[in-house]
């Protein structure tokens, strides 16, 4: 009940390597990557894609520039309004 | 700048919370840091927000009762000296002076390599989880579990539940140990309920013991996957695959404050002191066991922080889920197939992106460090450490500072703690 | 029992190297190691390939160390990371940068490649430091490498070509002609040669080797890039007091894109703990040098125990009282540096040829000899 009836009333507007992407509140910025075309969140050292693997802060495969601030986690981090995520992808 | 405080708490799981809960109502004043954005660790994610579990429910409302403070989004990164923490709070940093610790930084999961397992859509079991209660749209997705335990019936009841169609459960416990483990469940009621309200809604997703995957295909992102079952190969098309082996102690801020461990569990007394003066252990630090071994412990510690007495009850109830926990922790054993996956171009660091052939030559975690970069990447090596462990038998290396990467200026010191020397602005 | 030409024990850059050199020479070699190549204060070490001029026993040991391991380049492993980027002694003030023009002097002398650099240069050449320093001395052919390879390297070559390669084998005891192993098991010998590092003087009561203890950082990939090996000159002060922790700043570019950075030295010192409050001195100086430091990413911080001797050289050459014993120990903060030098001389002493420079002033007899002990206790 009170899960549909928050989604309905919030959402917010975030940019993922430029694009914009709509999701409701407490949205994480790993779950809203998947909302763009990729999964993915960086390239490994040979330039082949990876993607959020641990969810919780462990493996670092999901580490974005947010906001300016380097090498944060985006699985760590919930969608704001305005947000600018920018990848390693 | 700077925090004080009587105790300080690090993860705010259902542990954490416990312990904070109780030491707080008795007066202490209780500092409480996670590096999530919300209290309720792990099992509680997203409830916060929520509140559709009863149990979390009542913790999380207890402990905004209680006095306690929360740090969200705050990161332990080093112990500078006895009782004195260094935490990074998004773009800044602080410090906390404490008398009393209780760490409850809880478990991650066990991931071990095979081929394919570095695609993009390749997650945990319950690393998928959490980032479905978070939000990844799993409607019209097709998901494959592979791994053990409860926490596989926990993932599919999640993505179910948001739509997601979970085409195979594939448990690698074999059939007897599985069934003997589940007919142990009736004797810890909380958890046979867990058991039953999940078989009930996941009645129809096809599952297996005796059971793994063995690779991953797809371009740029998983499109399929390769399943031994009992003894058969398939194949399967799907959107997501979660695959991992249980879990593990989060253990390394314990060990950078020189904590005892054995076994891969924090060593504590019946009072849940570690080998660390005026340092508690709960939850998942002492083994792997749950949310009842996680509330029941941290209930004990904070108790004890606030020099409590600890009623009889709450002591039985200790030992009683420390006999699931033993269980669980058979149970959840990988077998020998899954230590076989990997081929020689298997990444195993995947950080520093080193396969499986170069650790030729190796003989444990430090020369596979010195010589092959393992573990020498972002993670620290949180999960190739794991999976060297359970593949190799190879013991994990001391922590050093900092505990999770952190910016240099989080590591620097600030004027109050080292009084004889002063911080540049 | 086996029987070799030489046993060396401790598997650290020095005994390696030594073990690659006779082994290339024909000689019999067990290299033993307690526990792993490399692992050791090998492990802990910078890897600057660096001629220094302290004293001219100090500069010819170093300047021919690093022309050495210039010729070795070609056929070290890219994983080795072997880097000529130079090295840039700072000058912060105009008396550090008077004290270059004596440095520049011995240098040439030495036929070490040497460039000075004013303030505008050194801006152009590294960009990222902070402003105000006022020139730099450039040390053309002095490089980086990664020091655990580096040693792991010399020790299979000479694996290849023979060598017994011993590792997790602790020596127990050391007697002459045999080496006694901690599992009871007895290694014969012509030569015996200890390099131990700073565990030597545990088999050899009596040496002049006290640990002295330093920390590093490392960053995460990514890190802004230096182009040199950056040194203060103020470290030529700060780094030979001989009581006293200090600290200097050194930092690193290393070939994955990650800053290494240090440096402390605390004489005596042989815990590993990282000391807080010393890392906040050390971090402290190097934020003066580079002022985005505190927004780089720490991946690590560690210690390790380089192996002092009283005047900075190290013992190189047979012990005066045990003539079955060599010594190859006591390297200090320059081991990495003279691990091929060092080599090169206890090989020729061994084998009774000449070498390149002249060996005395590493000799062993300096500290160990009666009438030295008297000295060095007057
Ligand atoms: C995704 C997931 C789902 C699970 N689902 C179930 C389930 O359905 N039922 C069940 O019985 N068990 C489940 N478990 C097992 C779970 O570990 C325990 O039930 C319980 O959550 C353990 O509580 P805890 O307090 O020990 O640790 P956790 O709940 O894991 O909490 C630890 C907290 O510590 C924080 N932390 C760790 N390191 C640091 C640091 N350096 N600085 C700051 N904060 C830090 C973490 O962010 C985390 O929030 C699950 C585990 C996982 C990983
Ligand atoms: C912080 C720091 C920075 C440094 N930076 C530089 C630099 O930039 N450039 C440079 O040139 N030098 C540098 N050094 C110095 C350099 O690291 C050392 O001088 C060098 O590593 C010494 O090498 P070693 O082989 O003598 O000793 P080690 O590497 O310590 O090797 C000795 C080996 O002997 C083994 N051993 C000990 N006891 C026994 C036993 N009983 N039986 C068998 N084996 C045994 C040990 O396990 C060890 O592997 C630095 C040192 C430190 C600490
Ligand atoms: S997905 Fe592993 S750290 Fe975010």
């Amino acid at each position: 009940m009170r899960e549909t009836a928050s989604k309905a009333v919030t959402l917010v507007t975030l940019r993922i390597n430029g694009r914009a992407v709509t999701v409701p509140v407490g949205t994480s910025v790993a779950a809203a990557l998947a909302m763009t075309d990729s999964f993915v969140s960086r390239a490994d050292l040979s330039g082949r894609p990876r993607g959020p693997l641990c969810g919780m802060g462990v493996c670092f495969e999901c580490r974005a520039t947010i906001d300016g601030v380097p090498e944060v986690l985006m699985c760590l981090t919930p969608c704001r309004e305005d947000q600018e995520v920018v990848t390693d992808a | 700048m700077r925090e004080a405080c009587d105790l300080v708490v690090v993860g705010a799981g259902p542990g954490g919370l416990a312990a904070a809960c109780r030491a707080a109502e008795a007066g202490l004043d209780v500092l409480v840091l996670d590096a999530q954005p919300e209290p309720g660790g792990q099992v509680w994610r997203g409830e916060a927000r929520k509140g559709t579990n009863r149990l979390a429910r009542r913790w999380l409302s207890r402990f905004s009762a209680s006095g306690a403070r929360f740090r969200p989004g705050a990161r332990v990164v080093a112990a500078p000296e006895p009782g004195v923490l260094l935490v990074e709070e998004g773009s800044s940093s602080f410090a906390v002076r404490y008398g009393r610790a209780v760490l409850a930084t809880g478990a991650r999961e066990r991931f071990l390599p095979f081929p394919g397992w570095t695609l993009p859509g390749v997650l945990g079991v319950s690393g998928l989880q959490v980032l479905v209660k978070d939000g990844l749209p799993m409607r019209g997705k097709r998901v494959v579990l592979a791994g053990t335990g409860p926490l596989l019936l926990a993932a599919a009841a999640t993505i179910h539940a948001h739509g997601g169609e979970v085409l195979y459960i594939a448990e690698q416990a074999s059939a007897a140990s599985h069934w003997s483990f589940a007919l142990q469940l009736w004797r810890h009621p909380a958890k046979l309920l867990q058991g039953a309200l999940m078989s009930a809604t996941l009645i129809s997703v096809p599952t297996s013991t005796d059971a793994w995957v063995i690779a991953a295909e797809g371009e740029d992102r998983v499109e399929s996957v390769r399943l031994s079952v009992r003894g058969r190969e398939e194949q399967l098309q799907c959107d997501y695959l979660g695959a991992a082996y249980g879990l593990v102690p989060n253990l390394e801020v314990a060990r950078l404050l020189g904590c005892e461990t054995s076994a891969g569990a924090v060593v504590v007394n019946e009072r849940l002191e570690t080998r660390v003066p005026k340092v508690h252990a709960v939850g998942e630090l002492l083994g792997i066991g749950g949310v009842d071994q996680a509330l029941v412990t941290g209930e004990l510690a904070g108790l004890v922080a606030a020099e409590q007495p600890i009623p009889i009850e709450m002591e039985r109830t200790w030992h009683r889920v420390r006999a699931f926990a033993a269980r669980l922790a058979l149970h959840d054993a990988p077998r020998a197939e899954l230590r076989r996956l990997a081929t020689p171009d298997t990444l195993l660091c995947r950080c520093e992106d080193v396969p499986m052939s170069a650790l030729e030559g190796c003989q444990n975690l430090r020369e596979a460090r010195l010589y092959a970069r393992l573990g020498m990447g972002a993670c620290q090596g949180r999960t190739c450490g794991t999976a060297a462990q359970t593949l190799f038998g190879w013991s994990g290396e001391d922590v050093r500072p900092p505990c999770l990467p952190a910016r240099i200026g989080s590591l620097r010191l600030p004027s109050e703690v080292s009084s004889t020397h002063t911080r540049e602005s | 029992m086996s029987a070799f030409d030489c046993v060396i024990v401790g598997g650290g850059i020095v005994g390696a190297a030594l073990a690659d050199v006779l082994s290339a020479d024909g000689v019999s070699v067990a290299l033993v190691e307690a526990r792993s190549i490399g692992a050791g204060t090998t492990a802990c070490g910078m890897g600057h390939l660096v001629a220094m001029d302290d004293n001219a026993a100090e500069l010819a040991l170093t300047s021919w160390s690093v022309s050495l391991w210039r010729e070795l380049a070609d056929g070290l492993p890219r994983t080795v990371e072997y880097d000529a980027c130079g090295t840039l002694w700072l000058a912060a003030d105009d008396e550090e940068m008077a004290a270059v023009s004596a440095k520049v002097a011995n240098y040439r002398a030495a036929g070490v490649r040497v460039e000075v650099l004013d303030s505008a240069a050194l801006y152009e050449a590294e960009p990222a430091l902070a402003p105000g320093l006022v020139g730099a001395l450039r040390v053309v052919d002095d490089a980086v490498l990664y020091p655990p390879l580096a040693a792991r390297t010399f020790a299979l070559r000479a694996q290849a070509r023979g060598a017994r390669l011993m590792t997790g084998c602790p020596v127990r005891e050391l007697r002459p002609g045999s080496v006694v192993l901690s599992n009871g098991d007895v290694l014969t010998a012509r030569h015996i040669v200890l390099a131990a590092g700073v565990a030597s003087p545990s088999l050899c009561p009596g040496l002049p080797i006290s640990p002295r203890k330093g920390h590093l950082l490392i960053t995460r990939r990514g890190a802004p890039v230096v182009h040199h090996q950056l040194v203060e000159l103020g470290y030529l002060k700060s780094a030979h007091g001989t009581d006293g922790a200090s600290v200097a700043f050194n930092a690193q570019p290393r070939v994955t894109g990650q800053l290494l950075l240090g440096s402390s030295r605390q004489p005596g010192d042989a815990t590993r703990e990282v000391d807080a409050a010393l890392l906040e001195r050390m971090l402290k100086r190097a934020a003066m040098f580079l002022p985005g430091l505190d927004g780089l990413q720490a991946l690590r911080v560690w210690t390790g125990l380089r192996p002092a001797t009283p005047d900075g050289l190290p013992l190189l050459g047979p012990h005066p009282e045990k003539p079955w014993l060599w010594l190859a120990c006591g390297h200090e903060g320059l081991g990495i540096t003279t691990a091929t030098g060092s080599a090169r001389l206890v090989a020729d002493q061994l084998l009774g040829r000449t070498s390149a420079i002249d060996a005395r002033p590493y000799s062993p007899a300096r500290f160990l000899t009666a009438s030295s002990r008297e000295t060095a206790h007057a």
